[in-house]
């Protein structure tokens, strides 16, 4: 079973995002680069961009596949993780700390409130096994 | 189990979910007149009325020999993208063997290794000839491949949201329009930069000081003139202002001029172009190939297959495709390009050919090509009535202006079975009469000469005639 950090909220699409305040921190669980495999690379949103809830922001591609990444709020791009672009792997080895794809300042904090708690990320990943 | 997967049922169930009465209503749209099977009161035969009875294969083979000997003996001193080299017997002797013989691009690494290789080989040998970092191993044709550089720097210029792109009228017509057809339904919008009258290439000091938002500037090199464009120059301006620069290129060139990664500060950013002068013969338009490079940042936009080296559980060196996952079979439709199997075969031969002929031999013919085009416009030239129309250098072809109608002229010369140049009246009216006329290493000093011998005889009967009186020479 994989980690599902009790203190993040979740989306279907297998994204995370750990709010505080007005700003959001967003990557995908370690159930989603376990599907994935090795991650060999990750295009990053432009700071500045405005993204909507539900929408393309991201792509991680690995040996066998190319996701694309969802954005599960409404807001502006503040930070992209620069140290991916070399690392891609850090993803894998650490989906919840050091790989974080990018920071965001939220538009609609009640957004939120459609994501999943981790009691139910848990139950949706655990069904695609 | 039967081929055809459509029962009699399958297609009624399908007409009536579609709401239509017959397949052939499906056809309703196509003109009756350009119908080929349908007999005289319109309903449709399994023949094609344009299409005769069957022949013998001996009567077939007589008719097509008929037929290639109307074009076999003619002296051809056209170029406009497709171009005469000499090509060693030995690079199609070599290709069409059995392990090569396939246009397909092989993805059985296990069982492919000899052509993966070759096509490792052709990436190196294009990407060291254009100076960038990578190459894919090919895509249909240099106008399809230019079409891609554009599609491809929208992707890749992330600064620039306008989706513009500066196109010089100097690019070949053809691959102007390929170009606009594949990208203007996706709100990309080709902007024409027009060419100096004098030179035939871009004035440098005419481009916009304040361009707006572009994502690319596309540069021929040479151009369709033959004119060399002022590379240095055009990168940095596009650099400047946000662009990235396509070189759309002829590739034997590169042997002898500055190779697009060198241009300017920091070198082009996609390099394209037609491969057709690397040993493919010309052959009634086609086959060709396009190619297509760039730096190291753009790989993951670029479109095609590649080939990567790799070393297997012994280590040892081995090749695969690599990258896949921007393609189509993986990425679905946000693929970078739908270009599964390339011009293979026709890479295949090219890279033979490279190798055979090698750096230095590809540098010669380049070197001999533009020797021979400036001795036949030298030539040409002294004739009364053919003028150069542009100062400036060029690689192997030449625009020459005509005191006569370009079809006049250029259908006399076809009569002695001399194909004289390009006519360039349909595409750029504003030069008059003139033709774009190319003499690559084929064309010995004697082709030249008849030529020219030719073409004053033209003149000569031409001139007379437009003078009533004819003054007495002796």
């Amino acid at each position: 079973m994989s980690e599902v950090p009790e203190n993040l909220k979740y989306a279907k699409s297998h994204e995370w995002v750990l709010i505080d305040g007005d700003t959001a921190t967003v990557g995908i669980t370690e159930h989603a680069q376990d599907l994935l495999g090795d991650l060999v690379f990750i295009e990053l949103p432009d700071v500045g961009t405005t993204l909507e809830a539900g929408t393309e922001c991201a792509v991680v591609e690995s040996v066998k596949a190319a996701s694309d990444v969802f954005c599960p709020m409404s807001g502006e791009v503040t930070e992209v993780n620069e140290d991916l672009v070399d690392a891609p792997e850090t993803v894998n080895s650490s989906p919840y700390d050091g790989g974080w794809l990018f920071k965001m300042t939220i538009s609609n904090a009640a957004e939120a409130n459609d994501l999943f708690d981790p009691e139910t990320y848990s139950g949706l990943a655990a069904d695609d096994h | 189990m039967p081929f055809i997967p459509h029962t009699d049922d399958d297609i009624q169930a399908m007409l009536k979910a579609i709401n239509v009465d017959s397949i052939e209503a499906l056809f309703d749209e196509i003109p009756k007149n350009l119908r080929q099977d349908l007999a005289a009161d319109g309903s449709p035969t399994t023949s094609l009325k344009s299409v005769p009875a069957g022949l013998p294969e001996f009567e077939v083979a007589r008719i097509l020999h008929e037929r290639a000997n109307q074009d076999g003996a003619s002296s051809c001193f056209i170029g406009a993208g497709a171009y005469e080299h000499h090509i060693p017997a030995a690079v199609w002797e070599i290709t069409t063997r059995g392990e090569f013989y396939s246009a397909y691009t092989p993805y059985q690494a296990e069982a492919s290794q000899g052509t993966l290789q070759l096509l490792y080989e052709f990436q190196t040998m294009m990407a060291s000839l254009t100076g960038m970092d990578v190459s894919n191993g090919s895509l249909y044709d240099g106008a399809s491949s230019l079409a891609e550089a554009v599609l491809m720097a929208v992707r890749a210029n992330r600064k620039s949201k306008a989706k513009r792109i500066l196109m010089p009228n100097t690019v070949h017509p053809h691959y102007r329009e390929t170009a606009h057809n594949i990208v203007h339904n996706q709100n990309i919008t080709l902007e024409t930069l027009e060419y100096d009258a004098s030179t035939g290439v871009i004035d440098v000091n005419s481009l916009p000081e304040e361009p707006g938002d572009i994502a690319a500037l596309v540069i021929p090199y040479p151009n369709f003139f033959g004119g060399l464009e002022d590379v240095d120059v055009l990168t940095d301006w596009a650099h400047e202002h946000g662009a990235l620069v396509i070189a759309v290129v002829n590739p034997l060139a590169l042997a002898l001029l500055k190779s697009p990664g060198q241009w300017g500060k920091d070198g082009a950013d996609i390099v394209c172009g037609e491969g057709q002068s690397l040993g493919v013969p010309l052959s009634s338009g086609g086959p060709n190939y396009g190619i297509m490079c760039c730096k190291q940042a753009y790989v993951r936009q670029m479109p095609g297959r590649v080939v990567g080296q790799t070393v297997d559980l012994d280590g040892k060196v081995g090749y695969s495709l690599t990258l896949q996952a921007r393609e189509q079979h993986i990425r679905r439709s946000k693929a970078t390009s739908n270009i599964c199997t390339n011009q293979g075969l026709v890479v295949t031969a090219s890279t033979i050919h490279m190798a055979i002929v090698g750096a230095e031999g590809l540098k010669r013919v380049a070197a001999q090509s533009h020797a021979n085009t400036q001795a036949l416009a030298e030539r040409l030239c002294q004739i009364d009535g053919v003028q150069k129309c542009f100062a400036g250098p060029n690689f192997h072809e030449i625009v020459l202006q005509l005191e006569l109608p370009t079809e006049t002229v250029l259908r006399s010369l076809a009569a002695s079975n001399i194909l004289g140049g390009y006519a360039l009246n349909k595409y750029y009216p504003e030069l008059g009469e003139a033709i774009l006329v190319c003499a690559t290493e084929t064309k010995s000093d004697a082709d030249i000469e008849a030529y020219a011998t030719k073409l004053e005889r033209v003149f000569a009967l031409q001139g007379a005639s437009r003078c009533p009186v004819q003054p007495k020479m002796r």
